[in-house]
């Protein structure tokens, strides 16, 4: 009998502690500065590689990066990319239009991983909804930067593909051209 | 001579009714903000400075949202359950005295709408008939989640009216009255809530239950069953359901003030700004609960009112009994 007391008694003070450590929490909270940013008036700087508006990125020369591979739209899970390939007459190719439907557009980033040339890129610029929903299907005049975006370096000519200046073996890494006539044993 | 009373009476009324109406769309703002800043963020703060415009916003756009009537639906009991459930909390706040008399050219106006001689009774009969809308709401919307909400509701708001009266019969037997102009005027050296903290802190715990409030808020436990006996209720008549869970709150803030608190006593201040902070400090401490405690299993919120605040108020009324038959001898 006294253990039952000593026991309903302690049950009693544990569950008196807790209630009053849990509302003391709570309370202190009442006190503390809000974390909340309250976006349109702050906007947070988000990091470059946050996933938003896309671009088409140009090569340190000014040419267009993309080659029209259609790897981007066979790998977009929503079917919001589409194209139509060309070839320049130095044998380059290029996209003749190129489209993005936004309003399709999950902001996955499998385009830009996809892309061999470092083309497609997304931006961090995210604030570019409209009510118009046909608005949001961006075309290649739309779409095209005149910067090489986070590789401004980089040129994919350089390195692979067709030749469009220097001779074979010029590009970077590359081996020259084996001379079969000198290369008899 | 009498028609002069009835204007009386119909300006008490309409000051009263205007008080709480208001107070109950400001609490909904008040809980909105508070919480927020229990949760460390802003609460609304869009409509107007602060917010304050935003009930006016909720209550156009429940005005506008469309009043949908599920098919296969009671239509009756379904138009009229909210309606059961406002008016009831605001019947409560008639027997609730304000201020001490006042004397105008020779006529005593008592500064309450209606001083019944059973008040306390009365009291405890709407809070009873509460049950009705929510119980009647949650069964003609035809709906497995309203139901299930309905009959916790019911099931929880009974069990939950016995602690609750019987934590007034002390207050009662202190007072010597069922009248709660009488239960303030006792109280005019010091508050019930220091003679009877037992009783106290059992009506406060009860009187959240009552108002199906966290962490007794079983009856539209929104991750089990939607929004309980509300679920198929849309614009306006949701919006009465609203109103009156927080006119209930408000009006049991009220019964706290006058049955432990004092009422409309205090230094210093006028009478009503003292009846409003004790009223207020009622749903104060609610929605701080809202924050801090999460929701109780179904058994446990029975097991509570049975095995332990009920015997508790009952060994409570015979201790207070017997202590005051000592002292009177």
């Amino acid at each position: 009998m006294a253990d039952d007391g000593v026991h309903i008694i302690k049950t009693f003070s544990d569950g008196l502690k807790g209630l009053v450590s849990a509302y003391w929490v709570t309370l202190k909270h009442l006190f503390r500065k809000p974390i909340t940013e309250e976006y349109p008036e702050y906007k947070r700087p988000l990091p470059s590689r946050s996933r938003a508006r896309i671009i088409l990125t140009r090569d340190p020369d000014g040419d267009e990066r993309c080659v029209a591979c259609y790897l981007c739209s066979a790998v977009c899970p929503v079917s919001c990319i589409s194209m139509e390939s060309a070839e320049r007459e130095d044998g380059r190719r290029y996209a003749r239009w190129f489209r993005i439907n936004f309003a399709r557009c999950i902001y996955c980033g499998f385009c830009e991983e996809a892309c061999p040339t470092l083309a497609i890129q997304l931006t961090p610029d995210y604030e570019f909804c409209r009510r118009d929903i046909l608005s949001l299907v961006y075309e290649k005049e739309d779409l095209l930067v005149d910067h090489g975006g986070k590789n401004g370096e980089y040129n994919f000519y350089d390195h692979a593909g067709v030749l469009v200046k220097g001779d074979k073996g010029t590009h970077i890494n590359e081996a020259k051209p084996v001379n079969l006539k000198s290369n008899l044993p | 001579m009498w028609l002069l009373g009835f204007l009386l009476l119909l300006i008490k009324i309409a000051v009263l009714l205007a008080i709480v109406l208001g107070l109950a769309a400001y609490l909904i703002l008040i809980e909105r903000k508070l919480l927020g800043r229990l949760q460390i963020r802003y609460g609304p703060n869009r409509v107007g400075p602060f917010g304050i415009w935003q009930p006016l916003a909720d209550g156009i756009k429940m005005l506008l949202k469309e009043d949908i009537i599920p098919a296969g639906a009671d239509r009756f009991i379904f138009k009229y359950a909210p309606a059961v459930v406002a008016t009831i909390a605001i019947l409560i706040a008639a027997v609730v005295p304000f201020a001490r008399d006042v004397t105008v050219w020779g006529r005593t106006i008592p500064m309450v709408i209606c001083d019944f001689n059973v008040g306390l009774l009365y009291v405890l009969a709407l809070a009873s008939l509460s049950v009705y809308g929510v119980a009647l709401g949650g069964w003609a919307s035809n709906s497995k989640y309203s139901l299930l909400g309905a009959i916790r509701g019911a099931a929880q708001m009974i069990s939950y009216e016995l602690p609750l009266g019987l934590s007034l019969v002390p207050v009662v037997m202190l007072a010597g009255s069922f009248s709660l102009v009488d239960i303030v005027n006792a109280q005019s050296r010091y508050p019930f809530a220091l003679l009877q903290p037992v009783a106290f802190s059992i009506f406060i715990i009860s009187a959240v239950a009552e108002s199906k409030r966290l962490p007794f808020d079983l009856p539209e436990a929104e991750n089990e069953l939607n929004a309980g006996y509300h679920t198929e209720y849309s614009g306006m008549r949701f919006a009465l359901f609203f109103l009156g869970e927080y006119v209930h709150m408000i009006v049991l803030g009220a019964l706290v003030a006058v049955f432990f608190l004092g009422g409309w006593r205090g230094p210093f201040l006028p009478p009503v700004v003292w009846l409003l902070l004790k009223t207020m400090l009622v749903p104060f401490f609610l929605i701080w609960t809202r924050a801090t405690l999460p929701r109780l299993r179904y058994d446990q919120l029975m097991h509570f009112s049975w095995k332990i605040l009920v015997p508790l108020s009952l060994v409570n009324i015979v201790i207070s009994g017997g202590v005051m038959l000592w002292l009177r001898a």
